[in-house]
Order: structure tokens, then sequence, then C-alpha cells
């Protein structure tokens, strides 16, 4: 069960909300260089997941390892230290900021007390250039001129630029048009080869079997399985995530 | 891909083309133009005008005056506009701060006034400050009411239009009280001595206006030319050369014709006056400034930031509240120096102060210059432009004889306009 390069681990992991358990009993691990998608129907549990794994939602029970250390994610700046980023499915970028811009929201490099407007440039263009972003015109240009995918984009690249060990993406596919869905699996792929792990929630299957290297299934806040996406088909994904278990004959 | 304007991502090797730029004919220098000029054309028709429709607008204004009216055009009465502009554009700069955070400060005017009663009193006796430690007590407390109000707003979340709705009223009050602080104060006016007055009422000499102008218009030079070649050089997103040439003409041109109108007669034949007043140049430092920190400090982006989404700035580790509170102080000094300019060129400030008109006015030159009510679009130096707009409309009316009745309609057809474009322009940007 035990990945020996797992970046982060779960290790029966809890959250509750009075009498509701968001999390019960969560074992999961995530490594590095990987693409892990984690599914599951409406209410599974991938959310409180998402935001306990980001700082949010402190867990009440069990213990997370980065890197086999145990570490409180009590705020999201504590997962923001480790390297941990979540993008969401709003992707939080100001649209009246040019790419450059959002890509340094925060983090702005200053030269006495003065924006370095050139040093960002180029590392954002050097940065966008590494993970194969071709389609923008300029990136000069602000944020709300972007398709959807291009949006995905420079969430990525922003996440990329703040040095993420694992960045977490929700639902990035979703709304997006066959193009641009194209692009952003693409990315991930190239995000996952510079050795960064990638965690995607989704609920297309198409999209998971497509991009992802291990595929986690969660039903009713518990991680009912785990393991290589080769170990699955699309049949037996749908029957762990509507039932939380598997019938011999879809296994097989 | 010859430009150097738009180095696109899939070819950071635009470096060779920035050679072919410095090395070949005029020619090829007018085809980046070219494609420059297409570029402006395309962004007008997707809604990112710019300054163009309110100079257009500008200059329609003024023939229309002058042709009403030969006397608009007149140096005296150019001059005349230029100081009432100046407490518009920067009545405008101080709401600016605040619209780009998706607010809005109703209390700006009577925050003006109660600064400008303390700078007075504080300039006069029995305090008898030196003029510019009275200058400073007025700003700092109009950084105290900013922050109160800032504070009110981002830290309990609650809308700037209440808050700063109570700050107008209370602020009236507080003008009120202050104005009968001083005894010699009769019937609630004080007035401005000194250097406060002499802002409006002493002026440079002709010829240091020539040499400030000529000073001011080579430094802007020199630096928009060697940061252009430095960007181009470097590969890096740069205006084309041509354009950056046209646009020190065209601020030596403004500069040219603005120190020839001040240089001008404006009194009589008899006693003539001449020059620039000082409160000119102080008004444009203060917009270079505010300008410049918006556009070139952390802290001016990040106001632009939580302007246009709040959420984003704070995941960012951007502090929000701090942000929205400095805004607001930094409108209540603006708005400061606004009262401390009104007092000068009045020559006193008394209660009869209209701070209620004048925040209206504020908000119209704001929009007027561009800057969206919605947050996060716009610029402090637009306010130039929309403080023009505002004070040509006054004064050409005015000229006019046109009753106040009147003169506050037109005024706020200019400003709903200036709203409805707003509104277009921002349509059409989502719909796209």
């Amino acid at each position: 069960m035990t990945d020996t390069h797992s970046l982060l681990s779960l290790r029966g992991v809890y959250k509750r909300f009075g009498p509701v358990q968001a999390l019960r009993d969560v074992t999961l691990d995530i490594p590095a260089g990987k693409v892990t998608a984690l599914i599951g129907d409406n209410g599974a549990g991938k959310s409180s997941l998402i935001k306990t794994v980001s700082g949010l939602w402190p867990q009440d029970d069990g213990q997370i390892l980065w890197e086999g250390r145990e570490v409180h994610l009590s705020s999201p700046r504590d997962s923001e230290h480790l390297g941990i980023t979540t993008i969401y499915q709003d992707l939080a970028l100001c649209d009246n900021l040019d790419i450059v811009q959002n890509m340094f929201l925060g983090h702005e490099p200053v030269r006495h007390g003065i924006l370095d407007e050139v040093a960002m440039e180029r590392s954002a263009a050097q940065t966008l250039k590494e993970l194969s972003v071709k389609t923008v015109k300029s990136i000069r240009q602000p944020v709300a001129s972007l398709s959807g995918g291009q949006r995905q984009s420079v969430a990525v690249a922003k996440a990329v630029m703040s040095n993420a060990q694992l960045v977490i993406m929700d639902e990035p596919t979703a709304a997006l048009g066959v193009a641009q869905t194209r692009m952003v699996l693409d990315l991930i792929t190239t995000l996952a080869g510079r050795g960064v792990a990638v965690m995607v929630v989704s609920h297309n299957m198409v999209d998971v079997f497509e991009v992802a290297d291990r595929i986690a299934v969660m039903y009713l806040g518990n991680c009912v399985t785990q393991g290589p996406a080769s170990e699955f088909t699309r049949q037996s994904a749908v029957e762990w995530m509507t039932t939380g278990t598997i019938t011999k004959a879809v296994a097989s | 891909m010859s430009t150097t304007d738009k180095p696109t991502v899939d070819t950071p090797e635009s470096a060779l083309s920035e050679e072919e730029l410095a090395t070949v004919a005029p020619e090829v220098m007018a085809s980046t133009f070219g494609e420059y000029v297409h570029a402006r054309i395309a962004r007008i028709k997707h809604g990112e005008s710019g300054a163009l429709p309110v100079i257009v607008g500008l200059i329609a204004i003024c023939v229309f005056f002058e042709i009403e009216r030969s006397s608009f055009l007149h140096a005296s009465n150019l001059v005349n506009l230029f100081v009432q502009a100046s407490i518009y554009i920067l009545f405008g700069a101080a709401e600016t701060f605040v619209l780009l955070l998706s607010e809005i400060d109703l209390s700006a005017g009577f925050g003006a006034a109660v600064g400008a009663f303390v700078m007075l009193e504080l300039n006069a006796t029995p305090v008898n400050f030196p003029w510019w430690l009275a200058i400073l007590g007025g700003l700092v407390v109009m950084a105290g009411i900013g922050a109160l109000q800032g504070s009110l707003i981002a830290r309990l979340g609650l809308p700037s239009f209440i808050v700063t709705l109570g700050g107008y009223l209370g602020l009236t009050g507080v003008m009120l009280e202050v104005a009968n602080v001083d005894k010699t104060a009769v019937g609630g006016v004080i007035t401005a001595n000194g250097t406060i007055a002499k802002l409006y009422s002493s002026h440079i000499s002709p010829t240091a206006g020539w040499v400030i102008m000529i000073v001011c218009v080579a430094v802007y030079g020199a630096i928009a030319l060697l940061r252009q070649r430095s960007l181009a050089n470097q590969g890096l997103s740069a205006a084309p050369l041509g354009v950056t040439v046209l646009r020190i003409a065209g601020v030596a041109v403004v500069g040219i014709v603005l120190t020839l109108i001040f240089n001008s007669n404006q009194g009589t034949s008899a006693i003539a006056i001449r020059g620039m007043p000082y409160l000119v140049p102080l008004v444009l430092v203060i917009i270079l400034v505010a300008t410049l920190f918006m556009s070139k400090t952390r802290t001016g982006r990040y106001m632009y930031a939580v302007g246009n989404s709040p959420e984003a700035a704070r995941r960012a580790g951007i502090n929000v509240k701090w942000i929205i509170t400095l805004g607001f102080i930094l409108s209540s000094v603006v708005a400061g120096f606004a009262g401390l300019v009104y007092a000068s060129t009045e020559g006193s400030m008394s209660t009869d102060f209209n701070g209620g008109q004048d925040v209206l006015f504020a908000v119209a030159a704001a929009v007027i210059g561009g800057t969206s009510l919605f947050g996060g679009r716009g610029r402090i130096v637009n306010a130039l432009l929309g403080g023009l707009v505002v004070a040509v409309v006054f004064n050409g009316l005015g000229l006019m004889g046109v009753s106040a009745a009147v003169q506050d309609m037109v005024t706020a057809v200019v400003l709903i306009a200036a709203v409805v474009m707003d509104a277009l322009v921002r349509r059409r940007a989502t719909t796209r």
C-alpha cells in the first residue's frame, strides 16, 4: 500500500463536523512526478480532502506526512510553505491584470521599492515556455482577454512560479471545449514531467484515464481504493465510485 | 513577427527583430508604427478606447464654447480654467483611489473642507504654525479621517456608501465646529495668509516657467527613450520607438502650449500678470507621484488586484483589509490637498463650502477620466482629463451666463454619459 516515494501521505485522517464525518480514516499517497486522479461521486469527500490538504480544514485525527515527516497543516500558509498549491475552479486570477502580473501576484520582486518588471517578464516568459504554453499572443495581455484553457494555464504557471511541489487542481477541465481540454491535459502531463506531484479532482472519466498515472476513489468520506491507473477500467472506476466496493466480475 | 511591442511567448528570439529595428530604414520603422496603430484601433473596437473619446469630447466642448463666447480661449480665462480644474483634478484623483477598490467616498468634499480649515487655523493666530507644518497638520487630520472610515469598511465589511454617507454628514458638522474654534473667524470665514495664499496669488516668472517646462520634458523624454531602448534590446514588451517619440513630442507640445498660455498677460494692459500660479505644478507633482505609486509599487498593484478580485488577492497572500484601509487614507490625503488648493484660490475658507457638490464632481472627474465604478480599472493620471472636462463645462456655461440650475443639469448629463460609457465598455469587454 505504501509508496516508497510518496511526497504527501495521509494516514487515518478524520474530519468531523458535529455528527457528520466529512472524512473518515482516509489513507492516501501522492507520489512526486505523477498525476493522481481523485474521483468520487458528489459528497464523497473530495472537496473536504482538498480543503484539509490545503490547510483550510485541519484534520481532527490521523497523520499527514510530507516526504515521510509528519506535518501540521493548520492554515493555508502552512501548506503554501511546504509547496502545496491548490487551483480552485474559479482560478483566483485578477482579470484586470496581465499574465505576468497575475503570475507574480503577492510575490513581486522589487528594486529600491520599484517593481522589477523586467525580471518578472523574463521569468514569466521562461516558465510559460517550459510549460509549452504557446497560444497566448502577448504575456502582457490582461487575463480578461484569455480563453478558459489559457486562464487555466496561467493559474498553473503561477503555481510553478511559486515553486509548488504539489499542485492540486479542482475540476480543471470542467466547462472547457475539446481543444482547450486537450491543452490543459497536455499541461498537466508536462507539469508531472517536471517532477511535480499533481492531484486532479475530476468527474470526467475520459480525462481521468487519459492523464492519470494513479487513481484514488473516494466514497462516503473514505478513500476506498487507490492504485496505478492501469489497474482500473472505466467500468470498475465507476463501480468503485458508486458503491464503494467492487464485484469480482467487473474487477476481472 | 517583426514587432517588438508584442514578443510572443513562442518566439522569445524577438531580440533579433529588435536588431532589425535598430539598424533598418525608417520605412520599416513605420510599418512597426503602423502595426501599433492597427493594434490600437483593434483595442478601441474591443472597448478599450482609453482616453481617446474623452480628449475628442474635451476638444469638441472647447470648440463649442469658443464659438459661443470668443473670450473662452483667452489666456486669462484659460488660466482661470486650469486653476478651477486643479481642484476637480485633485478631487477626482482622490476618488480614483477608492473607485479602483470598487468602493466610493462620499465624504471627500466635506473632509477636504475640514482639512482646509485645520490648515488655515494652524497657520493663523494664535497657533501660528509655519505654513508647511500647518499643511502637514491638515493632511494628518485627513489621514485620520481616511483611516477611521477605511477601517470601518474593511474590518467590519460595511458598505462604503453608508459609512462615507455618515462621514459626509458628520464632517459637515465637524466643519461647522472647527470654523467656530477660531473666534476671529467672523461668520465662519477664515482668511488664508502667507504661503498658503501665495500658492495661487504668486506666479512663477515666465523665464523660470520655460526652464522648468524644458527640464521636465527633457527628463521625461530621456527616461522614456532609455526605457524603450533597454526593454526592446532585451526582447521584452515595449512600445515601438516611433510611438515613444510621438509621445515625447506630444508631451513637449502640451508643455509649450501651456507655458505660452501661462506666460501671456492674464491681467490688464495696465497691470500685467504673467506666469504660472505655484499651485499648478503642485497639482501636477501630486498627480505624478500618485500615478507612479499606483503603477510602480507593490502596494499600488495590490490595490488594482483587490479592486478586481478581493478573493484572488487574499489567496495571493495580500492583506486585503489593509489595502482597502490604505486606499481610503490616500484618498483622504489627496482630498486634503484639494481643500488646500480651494482655500488658496478663494483666499479663505468659509462654512459656505459646497462639499456635497464637490464630491459629486470628484466622482464625475474620475469616471469621465475613464476610471470604472466597478473597480480595478482606471489610472490616477486620468483625473487630469476628467477634472478638465468638469472645469471646462462649468467655466464655459458660466461665461455663457447660463443659470446655476442649467449648469447643474448639464454637468449631470456629462456625468451620466460618462457612467453609461463605463457600463457599455464593461459589458462589451465581458461578452467578447
